[in-house]
């Protein structure tokens, strides 16, 4: 086949091609947009409408102007929820975080050059697991091993003599939300780690030379050196984690239910309890609107302020 | 850390009295299957794995679909507004699913779908694929563009360019996809819980998080239903270790 020759007419064949071309590529844009519109755009619209209504989910709905948003502001439940999901993204997005960062850091240097990748792999695959589980599977498997009578704990506390330690880990209030706590920090460990593990293998090793002249320790390197340079990938994990965090909905259903009480009780349960089981469709919409604002604030603010780290750095 | 699994798998091939005799760490006697099939019978986890594969197959498929045509019009055709589209599709993506229910739920109930997996597969596909199309945009914006000018001048059109050119040389990235999509869609747990209300259309996942009665009440039973829910991921796992972490690495640095 002849090679072809580019050489005056090309800019001006490309210019009209592209232009051309250009105008096609709209069309391929309509199912999406169409499906986005019809599935994304006016649910989002009609919630925040119905946020202002009193509604049962049948007959019409009651305009009640910001009625819901006054009712939401005196209710206990609301503030609870808000109050126990906001301890929850603090502890299950900083302590996994951290976690992931030290054993990252401990499997790629120490493991990886000591046994060589499979049973680093292994390892990062181990932990990587409950990633990978559907949340109310870890739920169930979790409400086995805390069942108060004959789940796994207690037996081996008891067995050890710390029967006083032994508790109703999901039952009773004061121990319920930390229990869920820790159920959803052991789940969430793989992630920032198989992340920060990929972070860590972009790093150019002669970015250490000069510490290692100096005599720096393994952790001191990593903490002035190597922690920095995967900024972007911590900035990722954190924003995503808090996130989802956030939206935390199948661990409460499969575990406690939002009890005893208001002890466990989260945005997202609760919004569903309003919506199917106490029909105040107004309300639970006022309560999803909320906490779509506080989730799309979370995001902008982040994302503004990465684009601000990546323009100074 | 895994040790947790190892709880559930070493207990379910127990009889009750072997659990209390002996305590929930002492290695089962012998392979009683007693406790699994009594849970898969009374879940009929056959109907719930037969539901799980067919919709998330079919997200996979539909979602990866949506974002293709769309990431082909952003990231090649490069569309006016291209960010915008972007941002616009990813929110769909974070916010939460509770804000887009109740709206959902009246419609197909209106038009009739409402309890079928259908519904749920529309939905889902949707809302994944605007993580797909955030995800396949940069990486077409990344294709060499001589390439794509040269296909044109040569003559081909929009969809010989696609699927021609276009759909084989992205092929990791959407057998990432692919995986990603699956693997998620399998774990989804709200919608279905709101729109598959009759046994026969559950998922394995609202089987899971039903009531005890579904489980049995025995420990080994209940031990036997966590495992019966995990076993499916862990194969998943195997089958797609390599292309997981593939795409978790790219997906990190986009």
């Amino acid at each position: 086949m002849t090679h072809k020759d580019y050489s005056n007419n090309t800019k001006i064949a490309t210019l009209k091609a592209s232009s051309s071309l250009k105008k096609g590529y709209m069309v391929f844009l309509i199912p999406g947009v169409l499906l986005f519109l019809l599935i994304f755009v006016f649910p989002l619209l009609a919630n925040v409408v119905l946020s202002f209504t009193r509604w049962s989910g049948i007959g019409t709905p009651v305009w009640v102007g910001f009625a819901n948003y006054m009712k939401a502001i005196s209710d206990s439940n609301f503030w609870a929820s808000f109050k126990n999901s906001l301890l929850l993204v603090i502890a299950v997005t900083t302590i996994p975080t951290l976690i992931g960062l030290l054993l990252a850091g401990f499997i790629f240097e120490r493991i990886i050059a000591k046994f060589g990748r499979g049973i680093a792999n292994f390892f990062r695959g181990g932990f990587y697991l409950p990633q990978i589980v559907p949340v109310v599977v870890l739920g169930i498997m979790w409400r086995w091993i805390l069942q108060p009578n004959w789940g796994v704990l207690n037996l081996s506390l008891k067995a050890v003599g710390l029967d006083m330690l032994a508790r109703n880990w999901f039952g009773s209030a004061s121990t319920a939300l930390p229990s869920i706590m820790m159920m959803m920090i052991w789940m969430q460990i793989g992630y920032p780690l198989v992340i920060f593990i990929a972070a860590l293998q972009r790093i150019d090793p002669t970015v250490y030379e000069a510490a290692d002249l100096d005599g720096a320790s393994w952790l001191q390197r990593y903490f002035y050196i190597t922690i920095p340079l995967i900024r972007p990938e911590i900035f990722v994990v954190v924003l995503t984690t808090i996130i989802y965090v956030f939206k935390a909905f199948g661990q409460v259903y499969v575990t406690t239910k939002g009890g005893p009480g208001q002890a466990t009780i989260v945005p997202s349960y609760f919004s569903y309890q309003n919506f199917f089981q106490r029909s105040l469709v107004g309300y639970g919409a006022t309560i999803t609107t909320v906490l779509t604002i506080i989730i799309g604030l979370v995001a902008v603010g982040f994302i503004r302020m990465q684009t601000k780290q990546e323009q100074e750095g | 850390m895994l040790f947790p699994f190892a709880l559930i798998t070493n207990n379910s091939f127990k009889t009750e009295t072997e659990y209390y005799a002996n305590g929930p760490y002492s290695l089962f006697k012998s392979l009683n299957l007693d406790a699994l099939k009594k849970v898969w019978n009374l879940m009929t986890y056959s109907i719930k794995l037969r539901n799980s594969i067919v919709i998330s197959l079919s997200v996979a498929l539909l979602a990866i679909g949506i974002s293709l045509l769309t990431a082909f019009a952003l990231g090649i055709g490069k569309v006016k507004g291209k960010s915008f589209f972007i941002v616009f599709f990813l929110m769909a993506f974070l916010l939460p699913q509770e804000v887009l229910v109740y709206p959902l739920y009246y419609l197909f109930k209106l038009v009739g779908l409402y309890d079928t997996r259908l519904s749920v597969i529309i939905i889902i596909s949707v809302l994944y694929s605007s993580f797909g199309t955030y995800f396949l945009s940069s990486v077409f914006s990344a294709f060499n563009r001589e390439l794509i000018e040269a296909a044109e001048l040569d003559g081909c059109n929009k969809l010989q360019l696609l699927f021609r050119i276009i759909v084989p040389l992205s092929m990791p990235s959407l057998s990432i996809l692919f995986v990603f999509f699956f693997i998620w869609s399998w774990n989804e747990f709200f919608i279905p819980l709101i729109f598959l209300v009759s046994n026969d259309n559950q998922t394995i996942t609202i089987a899971m998080a039903m009531a005890q009665d579904q489980h049995g009440t025995t420990v080994t039973s209940q031990s036997a239903a966590a495992l019966i829910g995990v076993i499916p991921c862990i194969i998943f796992f195997v089958l797609f270790q390599r292309t997981l972490t593939k795409g978790i690495t790219l997906g990190s640095i986009k």
